[in-house]
C-alpha cells in the first residue's frame, strides 16, 4: 500500500478518494518502471538539486531539495478552484463549468488529454541520454528538471484519465507508459516527438521552441469548460516556464560563447570557429529553422473542422480567451490564412472557427519571435553583423496547405530541383549534425562549462553557478 | 400546419391504450360458441385526432388500439372460442385500410409508431393461430383495400365476396406514392407465395383484383357469391376449429382494466414502474418481481386469474412501453431495471414450465412472449442497469438480453445475480423466431450449451460475463461514473442513427417473415414517408383527395 499524501503531494483529496487510489496503485509502480527503463540513462543513483511541488500556493510550488530522481514526489496539482466558474466561450458560453466529463464529450475529451499527455514521457524519452554529454552540472540539472516535470505533467494527465474516464482512462494511463518514442511499432502519437533528441543543441532547441508549443496548447486548454482540466494546465503552465527558460537561455548561451570567439578570432569563418570549437552562428540558424519547422506542424491543419468542433462545443479555447475582445462564439468572424494558388502564395479568409489552428499557431510565432528578437541582441552587443529570422510558415512542412510544396525560408515557392539543390543551405545537414555532435563531451566539475557554451549569468534558485547542482555519490 | 398541431395535442392529450368492448366505437365483439367475430364497422367521427374523417372503414391509431384489446379479450376472457371471424358490417366495403387524411396530416413519428403498433397486432394474430390454437378467417364481405387487405393477409384464411364489384388491392402505389408496407407486400410473397410478377402487377393497379384471378394469383383461398357467402364462412370456421387445440369446458379470466398512477414523475403501476428524466431525455423502466411465489398449481394460477404475476407484470409492461413509446418521443433511452428476488422469479418460471400445458400459461407466456418482442422493437436506445436487489433471472433476464447494452455491478460488498430458466431457451421468441440468447451468439452450439448448461443456476458478474450474458461489470468505484457517461454519450447521439444501428444489430442474421417486414416498414416505408414525392407540398399522401396530380422528381435514387 502507498501512503498517499505522503508520497504523492496533492491537493485532490487523494487519500479520500478510492477510485484514484486503485488506480494509482497499478499505475504508480508501472510508471516508476517506466522511469528506470526510460528515463535519464545511469541517473538511478544521482542527487540532483530539483524543484519539488508541495502544494499550488507560492511558497509551496518551488521547493528546492537534493533528491534522488526515482524518488522525487511526482505530484498531483491543480490549480485553486474558482467558486462559481462559468464557460468563457462556445455554444455553453455562461453555463457553469463542467466538474464531471459530459458523456457527450467523453471521447472527445479523453483524445484531447492522451494527446497531451502523450508527449510528457516522449521527450523525457527523446532526452534521456543527453546527461551522458553534459556541458555543466547546471546544465545537466536543468536537464533533469525539466524531465521530472515532464514526468510530473504525465502524472497530471493521468490523473485527469484516472479521476474522469473510468476503465478507459485507466487503460489509456497504461499505454501512455507503453508507447515509446521514435518505435515503429509503437511510436508517440505526435511526429516530432518521435524525432531523435540527439545534442544539446536540439535540447535547447526543442525546450525553447516545442515546449512553447507546450505551453500554448496548454493556455488553450486551461479555457476549457472541463474545469478540472482547466486548473490542470493552468498550474502545468507555471513550471513550463522554466522548460522554455532552459531554452531560450540555453543558446543564448550558445550565441553568447560563438560571439565571444569570434570576436577574440576577428573571424565570421565556419571553418576557422569550428576549429576554435564553438558552433557558428549560421549553424544555429538552420537549428533554428528545423525546429521552428517541424514545430509549427503540430498545430495540425490551417484549416480543421475539430478544432472548430473543439471550440464551439467549450473544450479547447484560444490563447488568453477571456482578454480577446468579440463574442467568444466566432460564428460570424473571419480570420485570414496563407494560401498557395497556382505558384503564388497569398492569403484569403476563412470562417475564424474553422482558423483556430492557425492562429494559435500565429500566437505562438509571436512569442518565438520576440525570444529570437532577445537572441538577437547578443550579435548586436558585440557589434556582429547578424540576425537570426523566423523561416517562412510554409518553409519545410508536413502538415497543412504547405504539405505538397517547397517554400524557400523567405517565402519564395520552390521547384523539387531548386528544393533539392538548396534545402541542405536551410536545414543542418549531416556534416552540421556530426560537428555539433563531436563537441558534446562531458563536463561536471562545479563551475565548469563546455568550450561551446557560456556560464549563465547566475545559478539556481540565488545558488552560485559552481555550486554542486548534481552529486553522483 | 395540421401535423404540427397533431404533435401538441399529443402532447397536450396523451394516447392510452387501456380500453374494453363496452367503449369500442369501432369494433362489434360477438360470440357464438367456438367462433367469435369481430366486425369492423367504424364511426366516422370516432378518429382518435381531430382533422379527419373515417369514412369507408378507414381506420386510426384508435381503431387499433380496439382491435389489440378485442384479441386480448378472446385470448383470456374466451377460452372457448377457437375461430375468429372478421367481417365489416358496412355494406360492400370490407376495410379501405388506413385513413389517409389522417396520414397526410400526422408528423412522421406518429404515422411510425402507429404503424409500428399495427404490425404488432397483426403479428399477434398470427402468433395467436401458432401458438394458442385461434384460427382467423378474413371474411371479405366488399372492398378490402390497402391496410385492410393487411389485415386479411394476417388471417389463415381469406374470403372474397363474388359481387363483380369486391375486390382485394394494395393501392399504395399508384394512389399514394407510397408502399403497402405495414406486412402487406411481404406477406403476399412471403405467406401467400404470390409469384413475383403477379405481386407487382397486384400493387401496381389501384382497382386490385377480384374474381377467380383473385384465387389463381393466391391473393385470396376462396372467392364466394354473395349468397352463399356467409354459409361459406361458417363452414370454414367450423373446419378450422377442429384444427384448434383451445381447451374444452375453461373458464375465462376475466381482463380488469388496468390500473396505473401517474404523476409529473412518470407512469407506476403495481409490479412496474416508469420514472422519467425529461431533461436527460431518459426513463428508468423498473420491473419488480413479486414477494413470493404465489400459485403453484394450474388451478392455484386459474384462480388468481388476473392477477398473477406473470400475466399482471406482462400488461403493465405491455401498457408501460406503449406510453413511453406513443407518448413520450424525445425519450431516447430507456434504462432496463429489476427489482425483487431472483430465486423467487426463478421458481414462477419452473412453474410456468411445468404448467404450459394449461390454457392459461399457455396464453400468459404469449403474453410474456408479444411483449418482450415489442421491446426487440422499440426504437429506443436500451439498456440494462443489473445491481443488487434485482431479480434479472430467467423471464425478467430476458429484458437485460433484449437490451442493448447491459451493465452489471461487481462488488464485494452485496451479492448481485442474474439467473437462467428454462424459459430462457426458446419459450420467449424474439420476431425473429430465435431465443434471445441463441440470437445473442448468432446460433454458435458452444457458446448457446455453455450458457444451457447453467440453466437453473445464479451467477456472479464475473460468471455472467464470462458466459458473455452481459457487457460490462463495472466495479463499485467505476459503476456511477461508466453509467452516467455511457447514458449521457448515448443520448447525445442523433436518434435517427440510433434506430437503424440497434434495429441492425438487435435482428443479425437469421430473417423471418416478421424481421422483414418490421426492416421494411423501417427503412424503405419510412424513406418514402419522408420523401417529397409523398409528403411534400405535391407529394401524393399530401395531395390524395384533393383532385390535385401529385408532382414527381423523377429522378431515381
Amino acid at each position: 500500500m502507498i501512503n498517499y499524501s505522503e508520497r504523492i503531494p496533492n491537493n485532490v483529496n487523494l487519500s479520500e478518494n478510492k477510485t484514484l487510489q486503485r488506480a494509482l496503485e497499478h499505475w504508480q509502480p508501472a510508471f516508476l518502471q517506466w522511469w528506470d527503463d526510460m528515463g535519464p540513462d545511469g541517473s538511478t543513483n544521482y542527487d540532483v538539486y530539483l524543484r519539488t511541488a508541495i502544494s499550488v500556493d507560492p511558497k509551496g510550488w518551488a521547493h528546492f531539495d537534493h533528491v534522488k530522481m526515482p524518488d522525487y514526489r511526482w505530484g498531483i496539482f491543480l490549480a485553486p478552484q474558482e467558486a462559481d466558474k462559468k464557460i468563457t466561450f462556445g455554444d455553453h458560453k455562461g453555463e457553469d463549468v463542467w466538474q464531471e466529463v459530459p458523456g457527450e464529450y467523453r471521447s472527445t475529451l479523453r483524445r484531447i488529454i492522451v494527446t497531451q499527455g502523450d508527449t510528457e514521457p516522449a521527450s523525457v524519452e527523446q532526452q534521456r541520454h543527453l546527461g551522458l554529454t553534459a556541458p555543466s552540472l547546471y546544465d545537466l540539472r536543468n536537464l533533469f528538471q525539466v524531465n521530472v516535470e515532464e514526468g510530473r505533467h504525465l502524472w497530471a494527465m493521468v490523473y485527469l484519465l484516472h479521476a474522469h474516464f473510468g476503465r478507459d482512462g485507466r487503460e489509456e494511463g497504461e499505454a501512455l507508459l507503453e508507447r515509446r518514442s521514435g518505435d515503429e511499432d509503437n511510436p508517440r502519437i505526435l511526429t516530432a516527438f518521435n524525432e531523435k533528441t540527439p545534442d544539446w543543441l536540439s535540447f535547447f532547441m526543442f525546450t525553447f521552441i516545442t515546449d512553447r508549443d507546450g505551453k500554448y496548447q496548454l493556455a488553450s486548454l486551461a479555457e476549457s469548460a472541463f474545469d478540472p482540466l482547466a486548473r490542470t494546465c493552468k498550474f502545468m503552465l507555471t513550471e513550463e516556464a522554466h522548460h522554455l527558460f532552459v531554452g531560450e537561455s540555453g543558446v543564448a548561451r550558445v550565441i553568447q560563447r560563438t560571439c565571444e570567439v569570434m570576436q577574440q578570432l576577428k573571424t565570421d569563418d565556419k571553418e576557422k570557429l569550428r576549429a576554435a570549437g564553438v558552433i557558428d552562428l549560421p549553424t544555429l540558424q538552420k537549428y533554428l529553422n528545423f525546429h521552428f519547422s517541424v514545430t509549427s506542424d503540430l498545430y495540425g491543419n490551417e484549416v480543421s473542422s475539430n478544432a472548430a468542433t473543439y471550440y464551439t462545443t467549450g473544450l479547447k479555447g484560444r490563447f488568453e480567451e477571456t482578454k480577446i475582445d468579440d463574442d467568444h462564439k466566432l460564428q460570424n468572424n473571419e480570420y485570414q490564412v496563407m494560401d498557395v494558388a497556382g505558384d503564388k502564395i497569398g492569403t484569403r479568409q476563412v470562417a475564424a472557427l474553422s482558423a483556430l489552428n492557425e492562429r494559435l499557431r500565429d500566437d505562438w510565432i509571436a512569442d518565438v519571435q520576440a525570444g529570437v528578437d532577445r537572441w538577437n541582441r547578443i550579435p548586436a552587443k558585440f557589434g556582429i553583423d547578424f540576425k537570426f529570422t523566423l523561416p517562412h510558415k510554409g518553409f519545410h512542412r508536413a502538415i497543412g496547405m504547405f504539405a505538397d510544396v517547397h517554400v524557400s525560408p523567405d517565402g519564395r515557392l520552390l521547384s523539387e530541383a531548386e528544393w533539392t539543390h538548396q534545402h541542405l543551405n536551410w536545414l543542418p545537414s549531416d556534416e552540421d549534425r556530426l560537428y555539433v555532435h563531436s563537441l558534446m563531451g562531458r563536463c561536471l566539475e562545479p563551475g565548469k562549462f563546455a568550450n561551446w557554451i557560456a556560464p549563465p549569468g547566475r545559478g539556481i534558485n540565488n545558488q552560485p553557478v559552481n555550486f554542486e547542482y548534481v552529486r553522483f555519490n | 400546419m395540421e401535423a404540427v398541431a397533431i404533435k401538441q395535442d399529443a402532447q397536450i392529450e396523451p394516447v392510452d391504450y387501456r380500453t374494453e368492448p363496452s367503449r369500442y366505437k369501432h369494433w362489434k365483439l360477438g360470440f357464438d360458441g367456438e367462433v367469435a367475430t369481430l366486425t369492423l364497422d367504424i364511426d366516422e367521427d370516432g378518429g382518435i385526432r381531430p382533422g379527419y374523417k373515417l369514412k369507408l372503414n378507414s381506420y386510426d391509431l384508435g381503431v387499433d388500439i380496439e382491435l389489440h384489446d378485442a384479441l386480448q379479450r378472446i385470448r383470456f376472457e374466451h377460452p372457448e372460442v377457437r375461430t375468429v371471424v372478421f367481417t365489416s358490417g358496412k355494406a360492400k366495403i370490407f376495410c379501405s385500410g388506413a385513413n389517409i387524411y389522417m396520414l397526410g396530416v400526422s408528423t412522421h413519428a406518429w404515422k411510425v409508431n402507429f404503424c409500428k403498433f399495427t404490425n404488432e397486432t397483426r403479428n399477434g394474430i398470427e402468433d395467436a393461430s401458432q401458438y394458442s390454437g385461434l384460427k382467423f378467417i378474413a371474411a371479405c364481405n366488399g372492398t378490402t383495400a390497402g391496410g385492410g387487405y393487411e389485415l386479411a393477409l394476417a388471417c389463415d384464411e381469406i374470403v372474397l365476396v363474388d359481387d363483380r364489384n369486391s375486390a382485394v388491392s394494395l393501392p399504395e402505389v399508384p394512389l399514394l406514392g407510397v408502399l403497402p408496407g405495414t406486412g402487406g407486400l411481404t406477406r403476399v410473397t412471403d405467406k401467400r407465395k404470390v409469384r413475383r410478377d403477379h405481386a407487382d402487377i397486384f400493387c401496381t393497379i389501384s382497382e386490385g383484383v377480384r374474381g377467380s384471378r383473385a384465387k389463381d394469383w393466391k391473393l385470396v383461398d376462396d372467392v364466394v357469391k354473395q349468397q352463399q357467402f356467409g354459409e361459406h364462412v361458417a363452414a370454414r370456421a367450423k373446419e378450422l376449429a377442429r384444427q384448434s387445440n383451445r381447451p374444452l369446458g375453461a373458464k375465462g379470466v376475466p381482463l380488469p382494466r388496468l390500473e396505473r398512477m401517474e404523476d409529473d414523475k412518470g407512469y407506476h403501476y403495481e409490479f412496474v414502474d416508469v420514472a422519467i428524466d425529461a431533461a436527460g431525455r431518459s426513463a428508468t423502466l423498473t420491473v419488480r418481481a413479486p414477494a413470493a411465489v404465489g400459485a403453484r398449481s394450474a388451478a392455484e394460477i386459474e384462480a388468481q386469474g388476473a392477477a398473477w404475476w406473470p400475466l399482471k407484470m406482462a400488461r403493465e409492461l405491455d401498457d408501460a412501453i406503449l406510453n413511453l413509446r406513443t407518448n413520450h418521443l424525445d425519450v431516447g433511452l430507456w434504462q432496463l431495471r429489476t427489482a425483487g428476488d431472483a430465486k423467487v422469479v426463478l421458481e414462477i418460471d419452473g412453474i410456468i414450465a411445468a404448467n404450459q400445458d394449461n390454457w392459461f400459461v399457455r396464453e400468459t407466456l404469449g403474453m410474456l412472449r408479444r411483449t418482450l418482442a415489442r421491446i426487440d422493437v422499440s426504437s429506443r436506445s436500451l439498456y440494462a442497469l443489473i445491481e443488487p436487489g434485482s431479480c434479472f433471472a430467467g423471464t425478467l433476464l430476458e429484458i437485460a438480453l433484449a437490451a442493448d447494452r447491459s451493465y452489471m455491478l461487481d462488488t464485494p460488498d452485496a451479492e448481485n445475480r442474474i439467473g437462467l430458466s428454462a424459459l430462457n431457451f426458446g419459450a420467449l421468441p424474439m420476431v425473429n423466431g430465435l431465443s434471445r440468447i441463441a440470437a445473442r451468439f448468432y446460433e454458435d452450439e458452444a457458446q448457446v450449451g455453455a450458457v444451457k448448461a447453467k440453466e437453473g443456476s445464479l451467477l456472479t458478474p464475473a460468471e455472467a460475463f464470462e458466459l458473455g450474458l452481459v457487457t460490462s461489470i463495472p466495479d463499485d468505484l467505476d459503476w456511477a461514473d461508466e453509467i452516467r457517461i455511457a447514458i449521457e454519450e448515448r443520448v447525445a447521439l442523433s436518434p435517427d442513427a440510433l434506430t437503424g444501428l440497434e434495429a441492425n444489430l438487435r435482428f443479425g442474421i437469421t430473417e423471418t417473415m416478421n424481421t422483414r417486414i418490421f426492416g421494411r416498414l423501417s427503412a424503405w416505408q419510412n424513406w418514402i414517408f419522408i420523401r417529397p414525392n409523398a409528403v411534400g407540398a405535391n407529394g401524393a399522401l399530401k395531395l390524395f383527395g384533393s383532385g390535385k396530380k401529385a408532382q414527381f422528381d423523377w429522378d431515381r435514387v
